[in-house]
């Protein structure tokens, strides 16, 4: 059985550490090392997976997810090849959530396609061009299905949109700590903690901090100020740059390491 | 059930079921500003005197009415164009891009971005950016700017950037994706010109009321010509600017027929086109939900047409409330169809078209049979058609040489 979301970072946060989340997009490269990706994150220490659904038009990457979602588009990859691949992956026992852009979903069918995510194991959506003012159906659809639903706050998020937003999510709460799109920086950002700071003043639900954290030293800034490190591109480029199957996953491997030894605060007791 | 202008969208930007707002929440504040500046500079007279001013004295606006008279002998009926064509830049997408760029200028935005397809937003915007002193910078993909290169050395004679996209298809809609990734990096100082009546609220009312004084005015010069209103209007629709800013005067007017003209490609059949009301499914695309072409899981499926203004596999989400209300009427015309429309307005009037009107010339000629000679039809010329020469020399070998045809 596979944990939910709300234990896991809960279980994390009393071992005094921020939870390590792994992005990668489903079937990119293909199918079966996509899976294999997956699984190296796991074993090296990542807490929770974000499963990818590679989409046409992802107005939210960077050039590096971009390149992925159109390479696992090429290969073939179907959306009820994503929810196989979030199957396989949920039995890890790590919650598995699905990131995805709104249309694939409700091109399937959202009381649908919550059902199959119920059914594969997964814990719920991540819907970074969905808002709660547009999701009465996926509410719905999500209270049925038990669900996790995971939306964005953004720096320019009024205080107002933070409350309301922060009260529709159900798991944690996902800051993008910039104004852009996903991709590896080589500083992270200024935003992110007074971001989070309000995201506290209006929720109690954990805080995840994601958009430009590239590797253990990045990671630990941010897991100092945050409940969930969320790291995409990084993942990719390990796979993008290999120049085998063998040698990706293995950079996948180490790079899980790395972020994961920045989790542990050094001052367990930093309040949040 | 029709719609009222003024009354729709509602507060959160839908028409019925369509519209709204499918973004990032980075881009929601910036969105909720934009519709702030707009809302506060249409209610004030000094925003819209200093819009009508440009239009008259910069763009040449109002348009003509024109009696087609020899173009009607064929049609057999009377058709009456609406000469945007005429306008400075060459086309209806003037009154759009002086509208925001204005507004930008109120916002205190040193920067204008766009995107563009075949280059004509990307020259009226760079256009509009010269004369408000704006810096412009013009998304285009890498496949269009082959296609392109003169109107790529418009804009770049005009002062604006011009970026290859060379992610997805490298075509408009990829051009569309890099600009909101740009917008949402740069907001601060930038503002996202969009091109048509689609995208998130409020950029489909927003773009409807720049560009709805093509109908007011061809209302008023119809009433005067004629006595009375036509009995069809006609629009080419793409993103579908011009054929809301020709039809939302006369959406009250209920025995006016308001006829949209989508391109039909090789044929509707042959799944290439870009017919997305007739043939496509509804879905959410850059920002709204509206009808799309797009495959079972989704993924939005590229568009295919000979005129680059209609070539986009989305449509603004008025246009999807008007078709599903009845009140509009949507068709497809193929190339081989819209191709015949152009050349006889060619040679009946002296007037080359844009090939994105000749969708809706072919469409009044179809309709003259249905509606009788009695009948008076409207059609929008939106653009003349300098920038197809190339398009048409082919398809009907004008040329010397080898065959070009693309």
């Amino acid at each position: 059985m596979t944990a939910g979301v709300a234990a896991t970072l809960a279980r994390c946060r009393a071992d005094g550490r921020a939870a390590l989340v792994g992005y990668l997009p489903a079937g990119f490269p293909d199918v079966e090392t996509s899976v294999a990706a997956f699984e190296a994150m796991v074993d090296s220490g990542v807490d929770l997976v974000e499963v990818g659904l590679p989409y046409s038009d992802p107005v939210m990457d960077g050039p590096t997810i971009q390149r992925a979602a159109e390479q696992a588009l090429a290969s073939g990859t179907r959306t009820t090849d994503v929810l196989r691949i979030v199957e396989t992956v949920a039995t890890s026992g790590v919650p598995t959530l699905v990131m995805t852009y709104w249309n694939p979903v409700e091109r399937y069918g959202v009381a649908r396609f919550a059902q199959a995510l119920h059914a594969a194991g997964s814990a719920g959506l991540i819907t970074p061009d969905l808002i709660p003012e547009e999701a009465a159906e996926w509410h719905a659809a999500s209270d049925q299905e038990g669900l996790d639903r995971v939306y964005l706050v953004a720096p320019s998020s009024s205080d107002a949109r933070l409350a309301t937003t922060a009260a529709a999510c159900r798991g944690f709460v996902y800051a993008t700590s910039i104004m852009g799109v996903t991709g590896a920086r080589e500083r992270t950002s200024s935003a992110a903690p007074a971001l989070v700071s309000r995201v506290r003043e209006v929720t109690e639900l954990p805080v995840g901090v994601g958009l430009g954290v590239s590797d253990g030293v990045q990671a630990a800034e941010v897991a100092a100020f945050a409940d969930a490190v969320i790291v995409g591109s990084a993942f990719v480029r390990c796979l993008l740059d290999a120049t085998d199957r063998s040698a990706g996953l293995t950079a996948v491997a180490a790079l899980a390491a790395d972020l994961a030894s920045g989790m542990q605060r050094s001052d367990a007791s930093v309040s949040w | 059930m029709t719609a009222t202008p003024g009354t729709l969208p509602d507060a959160a930007g839908h028409f019925g079921r369509f519209g709204g707002r499918f973004m990032p929440e980075a881009l929601i504040a910036p969105l909720d500003e934009l519709e702030r500046a707009w809302r506060t500079a249409m209610a004030e007279d000094s925003f819209g005197a200093e819009f009508d001013r440009m239009l008259r004295e910069y763009a040449g606006v109002p348009s003509l009415l024109y009696d087609a008279t020899r173009f009607s002998a064929h049609a057999g009926a009377r058709v009456l164009f609406k000469r945007e064509d005429l306008n400075h830049t060459g086309a209806h997408k003037v009154r759009n891009v002086l509208g925001q760029a204005l507004l930008a200028k109120r916002m205190s935005k040193s920067r204008v971005i766009a995107e563009t397809g075949a280059g004509q937003h990307g020259v009226a915007t760079a256009t509009a950016c010269a004369y408000l002193d704006l810096d412009c910078v013009v998304y285009m993909g890498e496949v269009d700017i082959e296609r392109q290169q003169l109107n790529v050395a418009r804009m770049r004679m005009l002062g604006a950037e011009v970026v290859p996209v060379t992610t997805g298809a490298r075509t408009l809609k990829d051009a569309i994706n890099e600009a909101l990734r740009d917008w949402v990096t740069n907001v601060d100082d930038t503002h996202y010109l969009l091109g048509t009546a689609a995208g998130p609220h409020p950029f489909p009312a927003m773009v409807r009321d720049f560009t709805r004084g093509i109908g007011d005015e061809a209302r008023g010069q119809c009433l005067d010509l004629i006595g009375r209103l036509p009995d069809a209007v006609c629009a080419c629709v793409g993103g579908g600017s011009n054929a809301i800013g020709m039809f939302t005067a006369f959406v009250p007017d209920e025995q006016v027929g308001l006829y949209g003209f989508e391109a039909g490609g090789d044929g509707i059949h042959t799944g290439r086109h870009a017919a997305t009301i007739t043939a496509g499914d509804v879905g959410v695309l850059h920002g709204a939900r509206s009808y799309l072409l797009q495959d079972e899981d989704g993924q939005t499926i590229d568009s295919h047409s000979i005129s680059a203004g209609l070539d986009y596999p989305g449509v603004g989400p008025e246009h999807a409330y008007l078709a599903e209300t009845g009140r509009a009427v949507y068709r497809a015309i193929d190339d081989a169809t819209a191709m015949r429309a152009f050349a006889v307005v060619c040679r009946t009037e002296g007037i080359i078209p844009a090939i994105e009107p000749a969708h809706a010339l072919a469409g009044a000629m179809e309709l003259a049979k249905e509606l009788g000679p009695e009948s008076v039809i409207l059609v929008g010329l939106s653009g003349r058609g300098d920038k197809d020469m190339h398009t048409a020399a082919a398809w009907f070998e004008l040329l010397d040489g080898p065959d070009t045809r693309g």
